[in-house]
């Protein structure tokens, strides 16, 4: 048996936290413990995040070194203390040889993992899939090339009504505020994606942080990229648009529903044959209309 | 002191001042310029700190609760192009004006009508540029950056905002004209260049970035302008144009600016360091050299603002090189800072506060932009929060703590009186400590996957963004602080003689505090520069 007061305490407590402790939900870590980038879940992601780890705790120990030499000064080299300046100090060859090639090797130990990825990321040869990508004032559409399958894909009911000034409705209330689209990119596991990506008004930016990916999609031209999710890695995996284009700017998410080639294969099929029959010729003016819908139960 | 020949000040006034609204609008004194331009600049800080506000409030949850998302991008588009030709520029050449005459033994800038029309074009451009949110279809929305084709869908502020920047621009040229010519030509006899202060040498070189780059803005900005009005397709791959041909013109620009917004700024902290260490600046030639080396190298790294336009792999690998290359100048000029302190003895006065504040914040400021320019890395960094937290810290502990620095070490010797240094310390600490509670959880939310310019976000990032918005309102109430401190000095400070603080060298100095309204109308003897030689 619940007691009723036990139950309304702990109904009001959960209300008080419940701003502050996100829940976790489809391994997004919520909260003060968002702190770092996400490994994400291709080859190239991890490459990236190994870097940007290295960079970070190659400048984390420099800081620490420099630093500490500036607080030891701020602490040892007080007047209050009784020190007294030495002004003849204001030269030391050697020292300042060190101090400047030093960084110099530090910089070129930095450089050269960095070009070698960088290397890998501009190569989209040997892809097996390209999909047409391209951004417009508010969202995206994917275009299937070889297999005519082309949507739309805007942010999703929901996020959109919350989002309205003043709506009053919670957006932790709403699932994946702002992260939730109507139509999915679908894309297969394991298999190297391209991406043909282009504008169709101003410049936008197709950016998923899980597959290492950005790039500008700009109106005339087409950029190219691409990702290859780790096969035993479907699910669902989301984005932002990352370059200003006006108002809706933060409101045209990026969802990319991962599925096993198997999958991919029967859904991609399906839409195409869904293409095939919306395209199929209309019947004959004398033909009485074949919708069920017009013909009244 | 028989070389010193300082009139009396009240002498002069009678003689040889004009009064009244003449004396400021037919100014063509360098020190009533300066404070021109100076309270020029203290405004526009706080219309832009207002805009700040505005964002923070809104980003301060999840949720639109106050403005429309149109208007939330005329707010950041607004406040950094208040803060950046509004605030940090004039502020720096308000200083300019003010010593690098007296530094020189000179007795004004070299040309000081052009000096005037320099400042009076400021107010005009900014009425202009801030009447642009009351014109149908608002305030410019595109950002700052004024990327095309999303800034020619600005309505009737479009045009305002072109105009605007070429008034300031015009006004930031012949400013650099005017730094120029003084420093090449009205040296006192025996004032060497490599006897010149530092805020000496970094404004020289930052006057020469000035001169190269700003008309390549005003080039972008008419390229704009005529796509619009015009039929012109610069930028429009219909008519053969490229809108990411604009982003390379408009950065070749924008890189050098970041540098003309910060090297002012080490002249400053070079001078202020060595005051307050009572010890020579360490390496006076390295430094000279590294402010050189910053700027020759700030020409040919800006595509690093472009890492994800689709730029060929040559491209992006000499974009990555070349950016990585500056952190070696700028690490030197850390370390002879720091050097200068070592075996120094210290006093921590306002103007020294903000100096190391400067030194700790900078340098991380300088390692975030490190980070950034790793060009796999930047692909996840780009346009994100991480980029803003980056260039917040160059440029608020950076080049604004740099201004404040500079204006508490100098007041006592415009105003002829010594602050309130209590007070001072409080604006310190308060905007130190809020400036991190504001910027560093700005790094956690780019890692994290927010991207900039956006008025609204997901609800992951509540918590930081909190913490920001937090850090925004108590570092913008702090700032009320400074031009109290500063009116109240004026009014009532405490008086003093020449030298405001003890390890001061310098021909500023030598001067009387205040300094007659004309100073060295004869100039210093060789002696006298000997004596305020700084190294």
């Amino acid at each position: 048996m619940i007691r009723p007061r036990l139950a309304s305490y702990a109904l009001a407590v959960a209300a008080l936290v419940a701003p502050f402790a996100h829940a976790e939900e489809d391994g997004v870590v919520s909260g003060w413990k968002q702190l770092n980038m996400t490994e994400g879940v291709t080859a190239m992601s991890r490459d990236i995040y190994q870097l940007h780890m290295e960079i970070f705790w190659i400048c984390v120990v420099i800081a620490v070194l420099v630093f500490a030499v500036m607080i030891y000064s701020l602490v040892k080299f007080r007047k209050s203390q009784g020190a007294v300046a030495d002004v003849t100090q204001v030269h030391n060859t050697k020292v300042e040889i060190v101090w400047t090639i030093v960084p110099v090797i530090i910089l070129v130990a930095m450089a050269v993992p960095a070009a070698r990825t960088l290397v890998r990321i501009e190569d989209t040869t040997h892809s097996e899939l390209t999909i047409k990508v391209t951004g417009f004032q508010w969202g995206w559409n994917y275009d299937y090339l070889d297999d005519g399958v082309s949507y739309f894909s805007h942010l999703d009911r929901a996020s959109d009504a919350a989002r309205d000034l003043g709506s009053g409705i919670d957006p932790n209330g709403v699932q994946h505020y702002l992260l939730n689209v109507d139509h999915p990119l679908v894309v297969p596991a394991g298999v190297k994606v391209r991406l043909l990506i282009t504008g169709a008004d101003v410049i936008h930016a197709w950016w998923v942080p899980a597959f290492g990916v950005k790039k500008d999609a700009i109106p005339g031209f087409v950029n190219e990229a691409w990702f290859k999710v780790d096969a035993d890695k479907p699910g669902l995996y989301r984005g932002q648009c990352a370059e200003l284009c006006g108002r809706d700017h933060g409101f045209m998410p990026i969802v990319v529903d991962v599925r096993s080639p198997e999958d991919f294969a029967a859904w991609l099929k399906q839409k195409a044959a869904a293409v095939k029959q919306a395209a199929a010729p209309a019947p004959t003016p004398q033909a009485a209309p074949a919708s069920p819908a017009t013909t009244a139960p | 002191m028989a070389d010193a020949h300082v009139h009396d000040a009240t002498h002069e006034d009678h003689e040889h001042k004009p009064h009244g609204w003449r004396r400021w609008v037919f100014a063509t004194n360098h020190k009533d310029i300066g404070t021109m331009y100076l309270i020029f600049a203290c405004t526009m800080f706080f219309v832009g700190g207002a805009m700040a506000m505005v964002i923070r409030l809104e980003l301060f949850k999840p949720g639109m609760q106050f403005v429309d998302p149109q208007f939330f991008n005329s707010m950041t588009t607004m406040h950094a192009l208040v803060m950046i030709f509004g605030a940090v520029m004039p502020a720096w050449t308000g200083l300019a004006n003010w010593m690098i005459p007296m530094q020189l033994g000179a007795p004004d800038m070299a040309l000081p009508r052009l000096n005037n029309f320099s400042f009076w074009i400021l107010p005009f451009a900014f009425t202009l540029l801030l009447s642009s949110l009351f014109v149908p279809g608002g305030a410019p929305a595109g950002g700052w950056t004024m990327y095309p084709p999303l800034v020619l869908q600005n309505g009737a502020s479009f045009p305002m905002l072109i105009f605007a920047v070429h008034m300031m621009g015009a006004s930031s040229i012949l400013g650099a004209i005017n730094v120029v010519v003084t420093i090449m030509n009205l040296r006192a006899p025996g004032m060497t260049l490599l006897r010149m202060p530092l805020f000496v040498w970094t404004w020289l070189i930052t006057a020469y970035l000035l001169i190269a780059v700003m008309p390549v803005l005003a080039g972008a900005v008419t390229m704009l302008l005529t796509d619009h009005f015009f039929g012109t397709t610069f930028f429009t791959a219909a008519g053969g144009g490229d809108p990411v041909m604009f982003q390379h013109i408009f950065w070749f620009f924008g890189h050098p600016e970041v540098y003309i917004l910060i090297l002012p700024a080490f002249g400053i902290v070079s001078e202020i360091i060595p005051t307050f260490s009572r010890k020579p600046l360490f390496g006076y030639e390295a430094m000279v050299y590294a402010v050189a080396s910053i700027a020759f190298l700030s020409f040919i790294v800006w595509a690093h603002h472009m890492f994800t336009v689709g730029m060929p792999l040559a491209g992006q690998l000499f974009f990555m090189l070349s950016t990585m290359l500056i952190a070696v100048p700028t690490g030197v000029k850390v370390f002879n800072w720091t050097a200068t302190m070592w075996k120094g003895s210290l006093t921590f006065e306002p103007p020294m506060l903000f100096a190391l504040a400067f030194l700790f914040l900078f340098s991380i400021g300088g390692f975030s932009g490190l980070m950034l320019a790793i060009v796999p890395a930047d692909y996840q960094y780009q346009d994100t929060y991480f980029v803003v937290a980056h260039f917040h810290y160059v440029l608020v502990p950076g080049a604004i703590f740099g201004i404040m620095a500079g204006v508490y070490y100098w007041l006592p010797k415009w105003a002829g009186k010594m602050y309130d240094l209590k007070l001072a310390t409080w604006h310190f600490w308060l905007s130190t400590i809020f400036v991190n509670v504001l910027f560093f959880p700005q790094h956690f939310l780019g890692l994290a996957g927010m991207p900039r310019r956006i008025p609204d976000y997901a609800v992951q990032f509540t918590d930081w963004n909190m913490v920001s918005s937090i850090g925004g309102f108590g570092f913008g109430l702090a700032q009320l602080l400074f031009p109290y401190i500063v009116w109240k000095c004026v009014r009532a400070g405490t008086p003093i003689g020449n030298k405001a603080w003890e390890g001061a060298h310098g021909l500023e100095w030598e001067l009387s505090s205040p300094p007659p309204y004309h100073s060295w109308t004869t100039p210093p003897s060789d002696a006298l520069i000997a004596r305020g030689a700084t190294h």
